[in-house]
């Protein structure tokens, strides 16, 4: 087997392996990342939502916001972990895509 | 390390675009004269792994989460000007459709991850690879190494954004307008979550698949003057 083929197959076991990242930090309570938090978690934190934050924060809407569908946010972990495997696949295909076009724009101009 | 919209006042993220924008063009350049059709789907591979790898959240009980980033494996397979392009591809991905990172603070993440993490962890394997054989033992630790201090240094340069927001952005009442934490407080939270777990998980994941490749096709851990040769 070529080694591509074998790293190619090793990014598909990572995709759908990825929900490890979510049940862990699931598990140990672990809470988001620092400096991730929304408004209301800031607030919480130092009693107030900063002016700026407020205006800042929302100013782009993603179309599968922390890696789940719109509206799956109260669903379980088992409907979660399907979306972020869905996730990991859309990145990974998108990723490849970029990485691609830039790679053959950039090497195919020598 | 996903600085997310609001966290960065609007001189920092102006400054993070400025940094990477001559950084994104040398980039360009260099991969341009060094990459060979052949390596674009290692190109490919190596955003991809970037962006899946970073999906692997790793916890600190009851504390926060971080992640590995893959910045110097891409580096030590290509180049660090190569994972510069690669991990900068996962970013804006991320940022764009998952809202993983802000897109104002696009700059400065790629700044940290895809420019600091790859170049620092990149140099620090080649110092300590020295002129050591392509298949041993202290190119993987080399690997490791590079991957633990590559992460730890970028976590410091995103502790330190986070933490001069209240010196640069606040109200007339002392009340911050961004990120609420200083200096005092974000660089001693990004760096130890880092520098005690997270930087262990980049180690690992750095040594290991430079050891699988070692074993399977050890031809592409060789430096572009060992190739030559």
């Amino acid at each position: 087997m070529k080694i591509t083929t074998k790293l190619w197959l090793g990014l598909g076991t990572l995709a759908l392996l990825s929900p490890i990242g979510l049940y862990l930090p699931e598990k140990f309570k672990a809470g988001d990342a620092w400096g991730e938090w929304d408004g209301d978690k800031i607030k919480e934190f130092v009693g107030y939502i900063p002016a700026g934050f407020e205006k800042l924060s929302s100013l782009w809407h993603a179309a599968m916001p922390d890696y789940a569908f719109k509206g799956w946010e109260e669903k379980g972990l088992g409907h979660l972990s399907f979306a972020y495997i869905v996730s990991a696949v859309v990145g990974i295909a998108l990723c490849v895509g970029g990485a691609w076009l830039l790679g053959k724009l950039l090497s195919g101009k020598q | 390390m996903h600085i997310p919209d609001g966290y960065l006042g609007p001189i920092t993220c102006v400054a993070g675009f400025a940094a990477m924008a001559p950084v994104w063009a040398i980039a360009s350049s260099k991969v341009k004269k060094t990459l060979q059709a052949k390596q674009v789907p290692l190109l490919a591979i190596g955003a991809a792994f970037s962006f899946v790898i970073m999906m692997f959240n790793v916890p600190i009980p009851g504390g926060t989460t971080g992640h590995a980033v893959g910045a110097v494996l891409v580096a030590i397979l290509l180049c660090p000007w190569a994972a510069t392009i690669a991990v900068s591809v996962a970013l804006v991905i991320q940022a764009l459709l998952f809202g993983d990172g802000g897109i104002t603070a696009i700059g400065a993440n790629c700044f940290n991850m895809a420019f600091v993490l790859p170049f620092v962890g990149y140099g620090i394997y080649r110092i300590i690879s020295g002129n050591s054989p392509v298949t041993s033992v202290r190119r993987v630790i080399a690997a490791g190494i590079g991957g633990y201090i590559g992460l730890v240094v970028a976590s410091l340069c995103a502790g330190i954004e986070f933490g001069i927001q209240p010196l640069l952005h606040h109200t007339a009442s002392g009340q911050a307008l961004y990120c609420p934490y200083g200096l005092n407080i974000a660089v001693p939270a990004m760096v130890g979550g880092h520098a005690l777990i997270f930087g262990w998980v980049e180690l690992l994941v750095t040594a290991l698949v430079v050891k699988f490749l070692q074993i399977q096709e050890p031809s592409l851990l060789k430096t572009e003057l060992e190739v030559v040769k």
